[in-house]
């Protein structure tokens, strides 16, 4: 591990900002899941809500515009009772020329706990960690193409979902691995937790330089690199692509990288697959294959919310591994 | 003005003396190297026991804030370069407004001239407003005092402009300056492409964008026989072009940026805006052959290529920060670093800071052989300082550098026979 990371603990080695899954120790992204599978149950009580960040207040700052992650995450402050307050930064007096850092110190005048930050410019979470007021956690819900730590870990709950354990496991993340954020978050939880054969899949316009210094095996032929997998990971192909050279088109991409069922049987018949969404049907995914019983998509937005819940309750310091589990004996 | 600068070490690569001597100034001119001028009775003498002289050090390129900037102003970036013992300095043309009219020259030489504590050649833009379409009026710009030509990092529209404006400069005399990056392939990036780009999401550049650009600028030299400097040479491979080329007798030059002989792509990690540069760091494979480069000749000087910065310009997500760096102060401490560790004897380092720059630029300057303008430094090789981007003399606080122990210092800086350093305010 690098250290550079660090910034992400507290002085007694608590989450304190959760900006990459880069740096983080084994057991915290297990307590993550730990806690987020306490929380998966909330949301299918009659009363959606538990009172453990009452009196918190959380500001979504979206820099850039989303609309699944922006309102998993104000579902997941709302049932944890938090204050929410979102501010969609893209149309606000950032673009009337007041600085990053400007905008930052008002929000923490208004007496905010935590900021949900997604930019487009990688390191932006890290840049907002180090200059916020030491009493302000800051959660990563995006920073260009550097990392989506929660949506990381939301796969990963998914995964411990289906599968058993992580050691033994084959996971394929396939498609645009240079642009995504996802990818690289993923590659660090995956190493993290134990897996071996993490493999990427694209052709090398849409490879990162030295990905393999991360760990995995680069392949650029589908049906190889499906070759008895047990995870799948699609990623979503921006149609921007198609400009800057990077594939000729889309019917061109799906013929070689589209996962389609006959594609699919290459893998373990229990592969699951999986998709950060939204999902292109016939671009990178045939709706066969996403509508089929393998695929774990839409479980995948539903643990989002558990997984943040967890990551904002465990930043806030209003839990310990220990303490939800008995908060959720209580019966409350 | 009689000052002599009594019984230190004379270092004087042009002229290969490396002895302990006096060095006699009179009216602005050098008249005695080693034995002090029978019956020179000076005005102001100067101790150098223990210590070096050598010339005033010549940086190819040293950004002064002016016009354009609000921090940073040729006057504290004078006062900055004359402590540390920098007496010439090229400023590039990407200035605001951009160098391409004889009067923005003027507004600049005035300024210099009035602070008097360097000596600044403007370097003029190549095409109009550095937009790669139109050439500069290179003739008048020439005519105001640019010592040479250069699109500074700003991109020419194709080939053809590069072509006719090589050949425009060659007709004219003028050296160009190239600062070799393919634009199109440098894409948005931020870092070098690698492992450190990948890991931290950055948009990358890879080494072909300096690599193209150094060998289509070789043939269209070769073309028309312009003279050429290649500036902040960043990969291996253009090292290996360069030499190459010298080899087969292209009239060019190259230097390199001190961030570049000391840091690499590494530094990067953590997001640190200090080190996002233009070039970006390199691996350490490159470090180490600018380092080859230097000590077999084929990279003729160093420069600071200081770059110092408003305090705004660099709080910002990585990316969305100006590249850049606030050098000048580290340059001779750095370069003596590298001879204290053996890579450079004490003349190849003063070479690399004077008089090769002075035959780059055709300037008279760079030795202390007697007849030649008395721009020269005392250096105490000996006192260790710690760098604090606090106490920096330059507007910019933008160091990479920032806590680092260096050891040796200028202590006295005279620029055509006045003592500019320390103030005798």
């Amino acid at each position: 591990m690098t250290g550079k990371n660090n910034i992400q603990l507290d002085q007694n080695g608590r989450l304190k900002h959760f900006l990459s899954t880069e740096g983080l120790g084994r057991q915290l992204l297990i307590d993550i899941l730990d806690n987020a599978e306490s929380f998966a149950g909330v949301s299918h009580r009659a009363v959606k809500k538990i009172p453990l960040l009452r009196g918190k207040t959380i500001v979504n700052l979206f820099f850039e515009p989303s609309t699944r992650t922006s309102t998993t995450f104000e579902l997941a402050a709302k049932r944890l009772s938090a204050d929410v307050l979102n501010m969609n930064m893209a149309t606000s007096s950032t673009s009337k020329g007041e600085s990053l850092l400007d905008t930052l110190h008002t929000l923490e005048a208004m007496h905010s706990d935590m900021f949900v930050v997604r930019h487009s410019s990688s390191g932006a979470a890290h840049f907002i960690a180090a200059h916020v007021a030491p009493h302000i956690s800051v959660v990563n819900g995006g920073d260009g193409q550097h990392a989506h730590p929660t949506q990381a870990m939301l796969d990963m709950f998914t995964i411990r979902r289906h599968k058993r354990s992580f050691e033994t496991l084959r996971v394929a993340i396939v498609g645009d691995i240079l642009h995504s954020r996802v990818a690289r978050s993923d590659i660090h939880a995956l190493k993290t937790l134990g897996v071996n054969d993490v493999r990427v899949i694209g052709p090398k316009t849409l490879m990162p330089a030295n990905i393999e210094s991360l760990g995995v095996h680069v392949f650029d032929d589908l049906k190889a690199g499906l070759d008895g997998v047990d995870v799948i990971i699609m990623l979503r192909l921006q149609k921007e692509r198609m400009l800057s050279a990077s594939i000729p088109s889309e019917s061109e991409y799906f013929q070689r990288y589209g996962l389609t069922m006959a594609r699919l049987r290459t893998a373990k018949p229990d592969a699951i697959v999986m998709h950060p969404g939204p999902i292109n049907r016939g671009i990178e995914i045939d709706s066969a294959v996403a509508d089929s019983a393998q695929s774990v998509i839409l479980q995948q937005v539903s643990h989002g919310i558990a997984v943040r819940m967890a990551v904002m309750a465990m930043a806030l310091g209003t839990l310990s591994g220990t303490a939800v589990k008995n908060y959720e004996n209580t019966g409350n | 003005m009689k000052i002599q600068v009594t019984k230190g070490r004379i270092i004087d690569p042009a002229t290969g003396v490396d002895q302990a001597g006096t060095v006699c100034i009179d009216n602005g001119t050098i008249i005695a190297t080693g034995r002090a001028a029978a019956g020179f009775k000076p005005d102001m003498e100067i101790d150098a026991g223990g210590k070096w002289i050598c010339a005033g050090l010549i940086d190819l390129s040293a950004r002064f804030g002016e016009p354009g900037q609000q921090q940073a102003s040729i006057a504290s970036e004078s006062a900055a370069a004359a402590s540390a013992g920098v007496t010439t300095v090229c400023c590039p043309p990407d200035t605001s407004p951009v160098i391409d009219t004889p009067a923005v020259v003027e507004l600049i030489t005035q300024r210099a001239a009035r602070s008097g504590k360097t000596r600044i050649y403007p370097i003029g833009a190549l095409t109009q407003g550095l937009k790669g379409e139109r050439l500069a009026e290179m003739y008048a710009l020439q005519q105001a005092g640019c010592i040479a030509i250069s699109n500074a990092n700003q991109p020419l529209a194709n080939n053809e402009i590069m072509r006719r404006a090589f050949e425009y400069a060659a007709s004219t005399n003028l050296t160009v300056f190239i600062n070799a990056e393919d634009h199109a392939l440098r894409n948005q990036g931020v870092v070098n492409e690698g492992a450190i780009s990948t890991r931290l999401g950055l948009p990358p550049i890879p080494e072909t964008a300096e690599t193209v650009a150094v060998s289509s600028a070789l043939l269209l030299i070769e073309q028309t026989g312009v003279r050429a400097h290649f500036c902040r040479l960043s990969t291996a491979k253009a090292v290996t072009m360069i030499a190459r080329a010298k080899q087969a007798g292209l009239p060019v030059t190259a230097d390199v940026g001190i961030c570049h002989l000391y840091l690499t792509e590494q530094d990067v990690d953590g997001y640190n805006v200090n080190c996002h540069l233009v070039p970006p760091l390199r691996r350490l494979e490159d470090k180490q052959a600018l380092i080859r480069g230097l000590v077999d000749g084929t990279i003729d000087a160093v420069c600071s290529d200081h770059s110092p910065l408003n305090d705004d310009a660099k709080i910002a997500p990585f990316n969305l920060t100006r590249p850049g760096a606030s050098t000048i102060e580290m340059l001779l401490p750095l370069m003596l670093d590298m001879v204290s560790r053996d890579q450079l004897s004490a003349s190849q380092a003063l070479e690399k800071l004077t008089i090769n720059p002075a035959r780059i630029l055709g300037l008279q300057g760079g030795t202390l052989r007697p007849g030649s303008p008395a721009d020269l430094i005392v250096i105490d090789p000996d006192l260790a300082w710690t760098v604090n981007r606090q106490q920096l003399r330059s507007a910019g606080k933008n160091t990479p550098f920032d806590g680092w122990e260096l050891m040796g210092k200028v202590t006295h800086t005279i620029l055509n026979g006045q003592l500019v350093f320390p103030d005798q305010a």
